[in-house]
């Protein structure tokens, strides 16, 4: 083993993602580490057994730790469980709570793998930490560091990176972020690794039949008893129906709200006091601004352009032009020029110039 | 730095013995028979199957078919515990244990309790030796079992035996044994100790994984727990592991060849490892100090983060155990540990090092070196 080499901390899932990122950056010549985090346990989120896929269970961390031997590398499991219930799943529950729609996976990455998992990246004596994200680290002129959208269109998860702290930024590497699904699968082929055929990765890992009405209720019926069923209104404030508590509903939703109108109605705006859900016309949820808080920014504010701005405000959405506005106390307002649909509060807002995050922050109002 | 591989985890997996290698090599030659065939191959197999149990048997002085030969430690504790309890279910329903066994041990205890047995834990002391106070004040009239560990293969740490068994056989209540560190380290007569059951496995001393051993007095009544064939006089069925049973008999048998010398060396190299983690600062050593075997130690350091304490000299090419035990999924600090009353955060930075013939002073010195820098280095970056 020389000691020379720059030492990786590689976050592996299991998959075939963070399985070719493993291979990719021995090719480079790193000395790497493979390491799968332990967040939660089936039991505990209580989902049926027949759901083996997603990073935690037994099959994916021995999956992971083959791939590693056959590779000649470590691999460690770190059991993160307690910070990842504290940090994200109670999160996940309070925000549904409070009427948001919550996006987990930006709350892991910000608190589990670029904070907890990072402070083994200095115990460990490594230098950098990798994840199998389709994202790109980039340096512009001035030596700032941004995260960039990965090269596969299709896959970029650059989104869900905006919580990173800018200082940790030269501590991480994408080995993916150049490279497209199908060139990561026709590859670890090639490579042979045995997850060159595993199964994409489910939206929520800890809810792996995706049915997270089921998992809030059966996991915190407690905390869910304060949110009874109340009226759905319309835009005039009449109710036109019963829902079953807030916390069933996201901005936008279109689908499983039981009410018969004839046209097509979407859930617009949801109020934790009145508990009320209104429901309306596509145009009724269209909204040109919005309030972002908690903001994390790559670079110092004076040196954000004001111009070429985009703000993407979830993952499937394609940013749009928009300006920004600073506020006191961190908060900023965005200013699309044009109308959005469904800007929905708990999701994040990420502004990018180009292809490069400049920041972002948690979406808490639509009607500024 | 030149990181040459260290290998402080012979409790784990003993490296193979020469005389291992050379009684394969016989096995591998010698021609195909299943000990039960009646024609002449299978003659030449029971042969061959006779002396080794016979071998076997001249260790701890007793008879072969005092000897059950099964696929190791593991099966021999489940069978004696499953196997005892069924057959005296009549006479008592009472089994004492403690809590430093071996999982095969304690799982075995808890599959009882949920048959309806009642189980008492026996509690250390903070070395995880069992006083025979603690013994005696459980014990009950309708007490039918104990099973207690003689050497803790996490501590090192000595139970007396010889006081426990001596109770017990007073009592009139059967003692099944854990005895598979012991042979390392001491000269076993069963004519002597009046323990019931004892267990012991191959590759911990050498030999090969798959082989081990459940010997039972005469007259110890065990109602086998598999079924189908006429093998260990009915109590253990199925085809004999021949090769890996012979090769048990050639390892235990250089083993007590070699042992007073081996044991002496195995001493000194636990002495000096124990002088120098004495000068490491929060470091606590969990092993017994006087009641021990001579090559295995158990030690706590404070101040560290027992993942990266681990991870780090696996980094370094350093093998040992860990206080939590698993490589796969949750990291919960051994029970054993825990039952010596060390706090859970300090049970995840325990380590557990074990050595052998093979062993020598050089890897001691520069494990302690490694050891050194790595807390070191653990500590400062906490301070950051």
């Amino acid at each position: 083993m020389s000691l020379d080499k720059p030492r990786v901390i590689m976050a592996m899932s299991g998959g075939v993602d963070s399985s070719l990122a493993a291979a990719l950056l021995l090719e480079q010549d790193y000395d790497v580490i493979g390491v799968t985090m332990k967040l939660y346990s089936y039991d505990e989120t209580g989902s049926a057994p027949e759901h083996e896929s997603g990073c935690c269970s037994l099959d994916d961390i021995n999956n992971a730790r083959l791939v590693c031997s056959e590779l000649g590398i470590p691999h460690y499991t770190l059991d993160l469980s307690g910070r990842f219930r504290e940090m994200v799943v109670e999160n996940f529950v309070s925000e549904y709570k409070a009427g948001r729609t919550p996006n987990p996976c930006i709350m892991c990455n910000t608190t589990i793998k670029w904070q907890a998992l990072l402070e083994r990246v200095v115990e460990f004596g490594a230098d950098y930490l990798a994840t199998g994200h389709y994202a790109r680290i980039v340096r512009d002129e001035n030596g700032g560091v941004y995260i960039a959208r990965g090269l596969d269109p299709a896959k970029d998860q650059s989104y869900a990176l905006w919580g990173i702290k800018a200082e940790n930024l030269p501590r991480t590497l994408f080995p993916l972020g150049d490279l497209t699904k199908r060139q990561v699968r026709l590859k670890a082929g090639e490579v042979g690794l045995r997850t060159a055929d595993t199964p994409e990765s489910q939206e929520i890992c800890f809810i792996p039949d995706n049915d997270y009405r089921r998992f809030l209720m059966e996991n915190y019926p407690a905390v869910l008893e304060s949110r009874p069923p109340g009226p759905f209104v319309d835009g005039s404030g009449a109710v036109v129906g019963e829902h079953e508590g807030i916390y069933h509903y996201t901005i936008g939703q279109r689908k499983g709200l039981g009410l018969a109108t004839g046209e097509r109605i979407y859930v617009n705006r949801i109020d934790l006091e009145s508990n009320q859900v209104q429901v309306g016309s596509r145009e009724e949820a269209m909204s040109s601004r919005l309030v972002m808080e908690n903001c994390n920014w790559f670079i110092s504010r004076e040196t954000i352009p004001s111009a070429d701005l985009s703000v993407q405000i979830r993952y499937n959405h394609a940013a749009q032009p928009a300006t920004l506005e600073f506020q006191d106390r961190g908060q900023v307002r965005v200013k699309f020029n044009s109308p959005q649909h469904a800007i929905t509060p708990g999701q994040s807002a990420v502004v990018y110039t180009g292809d490069r995050i400049l920041g972002g922050g948690t979406i808490t109002r639509t009607d500024a | 730095m030149k990181n040459t591989p260290i290998y402080l985890d012979h409790a784990a997996g003993a490296p193979v013995r020469p005389v291992v290698r050379l009684s394969l090599e016989q096995s591998l030659q010698a021609e195909p028979g299943n000990p039960s065939s009646i024609h002449s191959a299978g003659r030449a197999a029971g042969l061959r199957l006779a002396q080794a149990r016979d071998a076997l048997a001249d260790q701890l002085k007793c008879k072969g078919r005092e000897l059950i030969l099964t696929s190791g430690a593991t099966e021999a504790n489940n069978l004696a515990l499953l196997g005892i309890a069924e057959a005296q279910r009549e006479q008592g329903r009472h089994i004492i244990s403690s809590l430093t066994e071996h999982p095969s041990v304690s799982a075995a205890c808890e599959r009882l309790r949920n048959l309806g047995f009642e189980i008492t834990y026996l509690k250390p002391d903070q070395f995880g030796r069992i006083e025979v106070q603690e013994l005696e004040s459980a014990l009950r009239d309708d007490t039918i079992l104990a099973s207690i560990i003689w050497v803790n293969n996490e501590l090192g740490t000595e139970n007396p035996i010889e006081a426990i068994a001596q109770i017990l056989k007073d009592h009139g209540a059967l003692l099944h044994v854990d005895a598979v560190q012991v042979p390392h380290w001491r000269d076993i007569d069963t004519r002597k100790l009046p323990v019931d059951t004892m267990s012991f496995s191959a590759t911990k001393i050498g030999a090969l994984p798959g082989t081990g051993m459940l010997y039972v007095r005469q007259g110890v009544n065990l109602e086998p727990q598999h079924f189908g064939g006429h093998q260990e006089q009915n109590r253990r069925p199925g085809t004999e592991n021949l090769t890996g049973i012979v090769a048990f008999a050639a390892a235990w048998e250089d083993l007590a060849r070699k042992r007073e010398q081996e044991r002496k060396h195995l001493g000194q190299l636990g002495g000096r490892l124990r002088d120098q983690l004495h000068e490491i600062s929060g470091v606590q050593i969990n092993t017994h100090p006087e009641h021990h075997c001579d090559h295995i130690l158990n030690f706590s350091v404070s101040g560290v983060d027992g993942e990266s304490l681990f991870v780090r000299l696996d980094l370094e090419q350093v093998a040992v155990s860990n206080g939590s035990a698993c490589s796969s999924g949750s990291q919960q600090p051994s029970p054993v540990l825990l039952a010596l009353g060390l706090d859970p955060e300090l049970a995840r930075a325990t380590l557990r090092l074990s050595w052998g013939a093979s062993t020598d002073e050089l890897e001691i010195d520069s494990f302690c070196l490694k050891l050194k820098k790595i807390i070191r280095d653990l500590r400062s970056s906490t301070d950051r």
